[in-house]
């Protein structure tokens, strides 16, 4: 490595450099970029470390994959930014198939002029979240794109985990009776991002709940609780993500909205901009669909857990050919809580 | 949430059902038209309906600014992004609004060729702030919306010719509620035919705090339908209802105000003097579902002309007709219901919306669908 380094001379400039075309090019500025920035800060210690790909130990149990771009905008937001965003987010991927994730690769898509100074920002975020997780990134890419082309940065971060035998959590397991859960306040990561994008100056500042919960899904095989079904409420938010379970599982859902955990600011920052937060984005969430005779006791296990403290039994599943989701409402009604149809649009008046 | 929970208790909520439960005289029938699509959405997703009586029915209004759109509108609008390369801005809910030619200003967008754009805003002062930084560049800002919507128009008219702005205009498409209220009084499905009974009106909640309840008193003296204006929150609506059946009950008809939080009977007058000032009534406008329409919305005074994109740009207004099998247009005037539409959930959804109704939450077929559509399928759960 150091006689490689001293090849390129003058070491980067991290605080005033920009992203330049011939970081993408495959030559020696490249190679400066991928040791100075990227490798210094998410090196890990594996064979082959400088090859093509990653060669990893074997493990035993069945392999889990998944892999998810990144494309917020703004890069920077409360609780977090795009780097520990693309490492909680893909970890959680792989985390509620009931897997232990092991390993991310990251491949990085740079605007040409990105301050060298906020990718550093960015990879020290990763870095760390990829630290406390305690899930290494092990292999990268990086290709720059010319300015106009792209947002800044694009991270696809892609998880390998792996999970034993007789671990079935899957998306049609939700039987009539099982109970539904959530693990903590919807919506703060959608509104996190939307104030910021909109520059809405909120009084309370809404932060971003991105997190990884594999931990919190650690504890929650731990209990023993016949869990059948778990997901993390992303994009389309948690009426999405319930619509999808219920149509894997052709079931109906019943939810008590006086149930919903909701933080204050994120109910008042939703009203005022005509949004329903059960269609707001969360990044470090999960839903679990549990047999109803567990339900209880996973849910104490869950709020035993820092991650899990507000964590709501909010509804329950029952039989229906239409796999309707419905919801009653806190004024006694009853209402669909649909499938997201485009983007969430603010009201006008 | 401070004075937002209070509206939607539902010990409260349960106190008024029964009491309309008590007021509604088992040998009649209540129709009830809520005028606004506030009003609509906040039926459809509190469940509001569930807690009337069978005998009480409540009538979806037009007052959804986006589904009395005609498409003719949207494509000018689509125009000035692609042909005159404009900066168009609009507000959320018409983006997705079908026009001709299988676009929409979304479609549009993704379409968009030139050096044309189309972009979402969350109020007229973004348009506004929009043109001061793109000073090269021609701003529209497509204006929509009823009575409440326009105000904020006419303080970035007036704002725009303070600042001396060359490069901001406005495509002024803003209606007037009394003349829609009249429209669906005056018309053969309520006066001749009787096949639309309406027995009274929910009013109109933010529409009312800029013009005040008097507007409203001559329909309920010269047509005898009694008005009570209500909020947006569930229990206003509930409250609403309560004392439009006893008006009915007594043979009353009067304008009653239960937003009398934010509505008196004069309105907003500063706000109506400014409106005054930069819009004059149109002689016609067409409304989707209720046509053309006398003194039925306004247009930018001659005073202000450089700030009327119809007048900087060579764009005019051309009826376009509606797909023949959508309904949007008798859902407006209250004379079917969303699910008695042939098309509705099956060809024309939210993904894929046929009619303007089925586009905004506010619209009369889009609340339907997303958050009432179960009873029609008798779900037992």
């Amino acid at each position: 490595m150091t006689s490689v380094r001293k090849a390129y001379g003058r070491p980067l400039d991290l605080r005033q450099g920009r992203v330049e075309m011939m970081h993408g090019s495959g030559g020696r500025a490249m190679a400066q970029l991928i040791d100075e920035l990227f490798a210094s800060r998410l090196g890990h210690p594996h064979p082959g470390q400088g090859n093509d790909a990653a060669v990893l130990p074997a493990v035993v149990g069945r392999l889990v994959v998944s892999t998810d771009s990144h494309v917020v905008s703004p890069l920077f937001f409360p609780g977090g930014d795009i780097g520990c965003l693309s490492v909680n987010g893909t970890i959680n991927d792989v985390a509620v198939m009931g897997a232990t994730p092991l390993y991310l690769a990251a491949g990085f898509i740079l605007e040409e002029g990105f301050p060298l100074a906020d990718l550093v920002r960015i990879v020290d975020s990763m870095a760390a979240a990829a630290a406390a997780a305690g899930v290494p990134v092990v292999t990268g890419d990086t290709k720059v794109v010319q300015r106009g082309r792209g947002d800044g940065v694009y991270i696809t971060t892609t998880g390998v985990g792996v999970v034993a035998d007789g671990e079935d959590w899957s998306g049609d397991r939700a039987r009539p009776g099982d109970g539904i859960i959530v693990s903590g306040g919807i919506g703060e990561h959608g509104m996190a991002i939307m104030a910021q994008r909109e520059s809405i100056g909120f009084a309370a500042e809404i932060v971003s709940d991105t997190a990884p919960l594999h931990g919190l899904i650690a504890a929650m095989r731990a209990s023993g609780a016949d869990i059948h079904v778990v997901r993390d409420p992303t994009r389309g938010g948690v009426a999405t993500t319930l619509n999808e379970i219920a149509r894997q599982s052709r079931v109906g859902m019943m939810l008590r909205e006086s149930e919903v955990p909701v933080q204050p600011q994120v109910a008042a920052a939703c009203e005022f901009l005509g949004l329903d937060p059960l269609y707001v984005a969360n990044e470090g969430r999960l839903l679990a669909i549990v047999a109803a005779a567990d339900a209880e006791r996973l849910l104490a296990a869950m709020r035993a857990h820092p991650l899990g403290r507000h964590a709501a039994l909010i509804g329950s599943v029952h039989e229906d050919a239409q796999c309707f989701v419905q919801m009653s409402t806190t004024l006694g009604g009853r209402r669909i809580v649909d499938w997201l149809s485009g983007d969430q649009l603010p009201r006008i008046c | 949430m401070k004075f937002i929970d209070e509206f939607r208790d539902r010990e409260l909520a349960y106190g008024l059902a029964a009491a309309i439960g008590r007021a509604a005289q088992p040998q009649r029938d209540y129709h009830f038209m809520e005028f606004c699509g506030g009003h609509t959405h906040a039926i459809a997703r509190y469940g509001v309906g569930d807690l009337l009586p069978v005998n009480v029915r409540l009538i979806h209004g037009p007052g959804c600014p986006v589904c009395v759109l005609p498409i003719g509108r949207i494509d000018m609008a689509i125009r000035l992004a692609m042909d005159e390369g404009v900066i168009l801005c609009s507000y959320g809910d018409p983006l997705r609004v079908p026009a001709s030619g299988g676009l929409s200003l979304l479609r549009a967008r993704a379409a968009l060729a030139g050096g044309g754009e189309i972009r979402m805003v969350y109020c007229a002062a973004d348009a506004l702030r929009l043109a001061q930084e793109n000073g090269q560049r021609q701003v529209v800002f497509f204006a929509i919306g009823f009575e409440t919507t326009t105000p904020p128009t006419a303080v970035v008219i007036r704002q725009a010719r303070a600042l001396g702005l060359r490069n901001f205009s406005v495509l002024c498409c803003h209606v007037l509620t009394p003349a829609a209220i009249a429209s669906i009084l005056e018309s053969p499905e309520v006066r001749q035919w009787g096949s639309v009974r309406l027995d009274g009106f929910i009013g109109p909640a933010h529409v009312s705090t800029i013009i005040g309840s008097r507007p409203y008193e001559f329909f309920a003296a010269e047509y005898r339908k009694p008005v009570v204006i209500a909020g947006f929150e569930p229990l206003d609506v509930m409250q609403a209802i309560l004392m439009l059946i006893a008006q009915v009950n007594s043979g009353r008809a009067v304008v009653e105000n239960e937003f009398a939080r934010a509505v008196t009977r004069a309105g907003n007058r500063k706000a109506q003097q400014m409106v005054a000032e930069v819009f004059e009534l149109r002689r016609s406008f067409a409304w989707r579902g209720l046509g053309e329409l006398p003194y039925s919305a306004l247009r930018i005074r001659r005073e202000f002309a450089e700030y009327d994109a119809e007048r900087r740009f060579p764009i005019s207004y051309q009826a376009v007709p509606d797909h023949p099998a959508c309904e949007c247009g008798a859902v407006l005037r209250g004379a079917r219901r969303p699910q008695d539409c042939r098309i509705f959930g099956s060809v024309c959804t939210p993904e894929n919306p046929v009619g303007s109704c089925m586009v905004s939450s506010e619209g009369a077929c889009a609340a339907h669908y997303s958050f009432g559509r179960f009873a029609d399928a008798k779900v037992a759960p």
